[in-house]
C-alpha cells in the first residue's frame, strides 16, 4: 500500500508526458493529412477535389476516369507516399543519432552518413554507369561501409559521442574530395546526373522505390521506438548509465545500427536529402516544450517537412520545378539559425 | 635567476629555433622541386640554367617562368595563408574545430563564384578571385558573429553548428543554380576541388598584398593569442582588451583564408590540420604555434601538390584532393591521441 502510493506521482506524472505527447502527435498527423490532401489536388493539371476522391476509390468501385486516374494514382499518390515515408525515415535516425551522441550537430547529414552514399552513388553513376535499383543498392551499401568505418575509427575502449562527431567530420571531408575528383574526371552529363542525385528529388517515385523502403521502415521504426526507450538512461551519460544497469556498448551499438539503417535505406529511396534530418528532431522538440526528444512526433514533423518542401519546390516558382533537397537545404538552415540565435538570446547553447 | 634555472628553457628554444631552419630549408627544397617536377620531364641542369639565365626561345624554360613558378609561389602564399588563418582562428576562439572551411568560408566563395559563372558568364580564374574573396569573408563574418552573440561567446558547438547550418543554406543556392546550368556546372567542378593548376603571375601579384597583411597582422596578435588561449577572464586580467584582440583575429583569419580561396579554390583539411600538428612539435605557446604553422603549412600544400603531379600520369590530381586525403587520416590520428576538446 505504502509502495503504491509512492509510486503513483511518478506514474501519473509520466501519463501526463505521455498524453501531452499524445495530443501534440495527433495535430502534427491532421496537418500531415492535409499537406498530403492538398499534395494530391495541387497541380499544373486542375482535378476536382471530389474527383481526386473517385480516382483513389477507384481501385475498389471499378469506377475509371482514365487521365485524372493516372494523374492522381501514379503520378502524384506515389509521390506524396515516398515524401511521408522518407522524411518519416530521415527524422527517426536524425533524432537517434542526435540523441545518442548528445549533440545537436551529430545528424547523419554532418557525422558523414550521407557523405558516404552520395561518394557510392556518384562512384556507381560516373565509373559504373549504374542506375535505377542498382543505383540505390550501391548507396545503400555506401552509407553502411562508411558507418562501419566511423564506428572502427571511434572506438578506443568505447566509444566517446565527441570522438564520433569530430572522426564522422573527417572522414566526411574525404569522401567529399572523392566527390569532387570524380566530378572533374566525368563527362558533363553524368556529373550533371550525380548533381541531380546528390541534392534529392522525388520525381522518380513509384513502387520500385517505395516498397523496399516501406518494408525497411516496417521492420526498423518499432525496432527503433522499441531500443529508443532505453536510450534515457544513456542521455544521462556513460557511467550514469552503467551505474543504473545500461549495457552502455551494447545498446548504443544495436541503436546506431538501427539508426544508420533508416538514413541509409531512405537514402538510397529519394537520395541524401540536406537537412530534414537534421532540423525535424529540434523541430518537434520544441513543439513538445519538454525537452525531451519524442520519437513519434518527430517523425511526423519528418514527413511534413518533406511534404512541404516538395509542394514549395513544385508550385513556389511559376514554370520551375526544383528538386525537394534544395528547398529542404534553405528551410532547415534558416531554421537553425534562427534557433541558434534565440538560445543565445536566452543565454544557453 | 642563476643560470642553472635558465638553461633547459634556453635549450628548448634553442631546439626549436634549430626545428624552424631545418623547416626553411626543407621548403626551399620542396620548392625547386616543385619547379623541377611535372608532367613534361626538364633535366636538372635545365632547371637551372632557366632560373639563372633565361633563354626566350626555349619551350622548357617558359614551362619554368610561365607555369611552374607562379605555381610554386601561389603553393606557397596559400599554404602559409591557410596555415596561419587556422591557427588564429584556434586561439582566438579556444577551438580545435575552428577552421575556414568548418566556418563556411567555402560555401561563401563558391555562392558568388556560382553567380559570377551564371549571370556575368565568367570563364577564367583570374575573374573569380575578388568574387571568391568577398564571398568567402561575407559568410566567415556572419558566422561568426551569430556564433558569438550570447553570454559564453564562440563556443566550438555554437560556431560548428552556424558554420553547418551557413554552409547548407549557401549550398542549397549553389546547388539549384547548378542544376539548372549546365555551363555553370561544368566550369565549376574544375574551381570547387581547390587546385593550384592553372594560375598565372597575375593572380598571385593580386592575391599577394592581402597574404603579407593578413600575415602582419597575425603575427602582431601572436601575443594576445595565448593570454586568449587561457579564457576571457584570464586574458582580461593580464589587462587585454578581449574583444578588440578576437576582432582582430577574425579579421587576420578572413584576410588570409579568404586571400588563399580566391586563389586556389577551397582546399580543405590544411588549415584544420597544420595547428594540431605544430602544437604537437612545441606545445602550447602562439609564439612558437604560428611561426611552425606558418612553415608546416605550405610544406603539406607544395608536397601534397607535387604527389597529385606524380600519381596519376598523364594527367594530375587536384592539390585540394591530396590534401584532404592526406589531412583526413593524419586528423583522424590525432583525435584518437588525446582529448581535443582540452587543447
Amino acid at each position: 500500500m505504502l509502495e503504491k502510493s509512492r509510486a503513483l506521482p511518478v506514474t501519473s506524472a509520466r501519463l501526463a508526458l505521455t498524453r501531452h505527447e499524445l495530443v501534440v502527435t495527433c495535430w502534427l498527423s491532421l496537418g500531415l493529412a492535409a499537406l498530403f490532401a492538398a499534395s494530391l489536388y495541387l497541380g499544373d493539371y486542375v482535378v476536382a477535389p471530389l474527383d481526386v476522391v473517385r480516382s483513389l476509390l477507384s481501385p475498389f468501385t471499378g469506377v475509371q476516369t482514365q487521365g485524372v486516374d493516372f494523374i492522381v494514382l501514379s503520378l502524384r499518390l506515389p509521390r506524396a507516399i515516398l515524401a511521408i515515408l522518407a522524411g518519416a525515415g530521415f527524422a527517426l535516425s536524425g533524432v537517434m543519432f542526435q540523441t545518442l551522441l548528445r549533440n545537436p550537430l551529430a545528424s547523419p547529414d554532418i557525422v558523414g552518413i550521407s557523405t558516404g552514399a552520395s561518394a557510392a552513388a556518384v562512384f556507381a553513376i560516373v565509373v559504373l554507369g549504374w542506375g535505377g535499383a542498382l543505383l540505390s543498392f550501391g548507396a545503400l551499401a555506401g552509407a553502411l561501409l562508411t558507418a562501419v568505418a566511423i564506428y572502427l575509427l571511434a572506438w578506443r575502449d568505447g566509444v566517446s559521442p565527441y570522438r564520433v562527431v569530430l572522426i564522422g567530420i573527417a572522414v566526411s571531408a574525404m569522401l567529399s574530395a572523392v566527390i569532387s575528383y570524380l566530378f572533374t574526371r566525368a563527362r558533363i552529363f553524368e556529373v550533371q546526373q550525380a548533381m541531380a542525385w546528390l541534392v534529392g528529388s522525388l520525381n522518380a517515385a513509384n513502387t520500385s522505390e517505395i516498397i523496399p523502403l516501406a518494408l525497411a521502415l516496417l521492420i526498423l521504426v518499432p525496432t527503433g521506438l522499441l531500443l529508443g526507450r532505453g536510450l534515457s538512461a544513456l542521455q544521462l551519460g556513460d557511467d550514469t548509465a552503467r551505474a543504473l544497469g545500461s549495457r552502455v556498448e551494447l545498446s548504443r551499438l544495436s541503436l546506431l545500427l538501427c539508426a544508420v539503417a533508416l538514413s541509409a535505406f531512405s537514402t538510397a529511396a529519394v537520395g541524401p536529402v540536406a537537412f530534414v534530418a537534421f532540423v525535424s528532431g529540434p523541430i518537434a522538440r520544441k513543439l513538445l516544450g519538454t525537452g525531451r526528444n519524442g520519437f513519434v512526433p518527430t517523425m511526423v514533423v519528418g514527413s511534413c517537412v518533406m511534404l512541404g518542401s516538395d509542394m514549395l519546390a513544385q508550385h513556389a516558382l511559376p514554370n520551375t520545378q526544383l528538386p525537394v533537397g534544395v528547398v529542404t537545404g534553405l528551410f532547415g538552415a534558416s531554421f537553425l539559425l534562427w534557433l541558434l540565435a534565440m538560445s543565445n538570446r536566452q543565454g544557453r547553447v | 635567476m642563476t643560470w642553472a634555472d635558465t638553461a633547459p628553457v634556453r635549450v628548448l628554444a634553442d631546439r626549436r629555433i634549430v626545428g624552424l631552419v631545418a623547416m626553411v630549408l626543407a621548403l626551399i627544397g620542396t620548392a625547386l622541386a616543385s619547379i623541377g617536377i611535372g608532367a613534361r620531364s626538364i633535366a636538372p641542369e635545365t632547371v637551372w640554367t632557366a632560373l639563372v639565365a633565361f633563354d626566350p626561345q626555349s619551350t622548357d624554360h617558359q614551362i619554368i617562368w610561365a607555369l611552374r613558378i607562379p605555381r610554386t609561389l601561389i603553393g606557397i602564399g596559400v599554404g602559409i595563408a591557410l596555415g596561419m588563418a587556422g591557427a588564429v582562428l584556434q586561439g582566438a576562439t579556444r577551438n580545435p574545430l575552428a577552421d575556414p572551411s568548418i566556418l563556411g568560408i567555402h560555401a561563401g566563395a563558391a555562392v558568388l563564384v556560382v553567380i559570377g559563372i551564371f549571370i556575368f558568364g565568367l570563364t577564367s580564374f583570374s575573374q573569380y578571385v575578388w568574387l571568391a574573396f568577398a564571398g568567402a569573408g561575407a559568410a566567415m563574418l556572419f558566422v561568426y558573429s551569430v556564433a558569438s552573440l550570447g553570454r559564453e561567446g564562440a563556443t566550438p558547438v555554437k560556431l560548428a553548428l552556424a558554420g553547418a547550418a551557413t554552409t547548407a543554406a549557401l549550398m542549397s543556392v549553389v546547388s539549384a543554380v547548378l542544376l539548372t546550368s549546365l555551363n555553370t556546372l561544368d566550369e565549376i567542378r574544375f574551381w570547387q576541388v581547390g587546385s593550384l593548376a592553372g594560375r598565372d603571375m597575375s593572380i598571385f601579384t593580386q592575391v599577394v598584398p592581402f597574404l603579407l597583411l593578413g600575415t602582419v597582422l597575425a603575427f602582431a596578435i601572436g601575443r594576445t593569442l595565448d593570454g586568449l588561449a587561457m579564457g576571457d577572464d584570464v586574458a582580461r586580467g593580464l589587462g587585454q582588451n578581449v574583444a578588440v584582440s578576437r576582432g582582430l583575429a577574425g579579421l587576420a583569419a578572413v584576410i588570409l583564408a579568404g586571400g588563399a580561396t580566391a586563389a586556389a579554390g577551397p582546399i580543405a583539411f590544411v588549415g584544420l590540420t597544420v595547428p594540431h600538428l605544430a602544437r604537437a612539435i612545441t606545445g602550447p605557446s602562439y609564439r612558437w604555434i604560428l611561426p611552425y604553422s606558418m612553415l608546416i603549412a605550405p610544406l603539406l600544400l607544395l608536397g601534397s601538390d607535387i604527389l597529385g603531379r606524380i600519381v596519376a600520369p598523364p594527367g594530375e590530381v587536384q592539390v585540394g584532393i591530396v590534401t584532404a586525403a592526406l589531412g583526413a587520416p593524419v586528423f583522424i590520428a590525432l583525435v584518437r591521441r588525446r582529448k581535443l576538446a582540452e587543447l
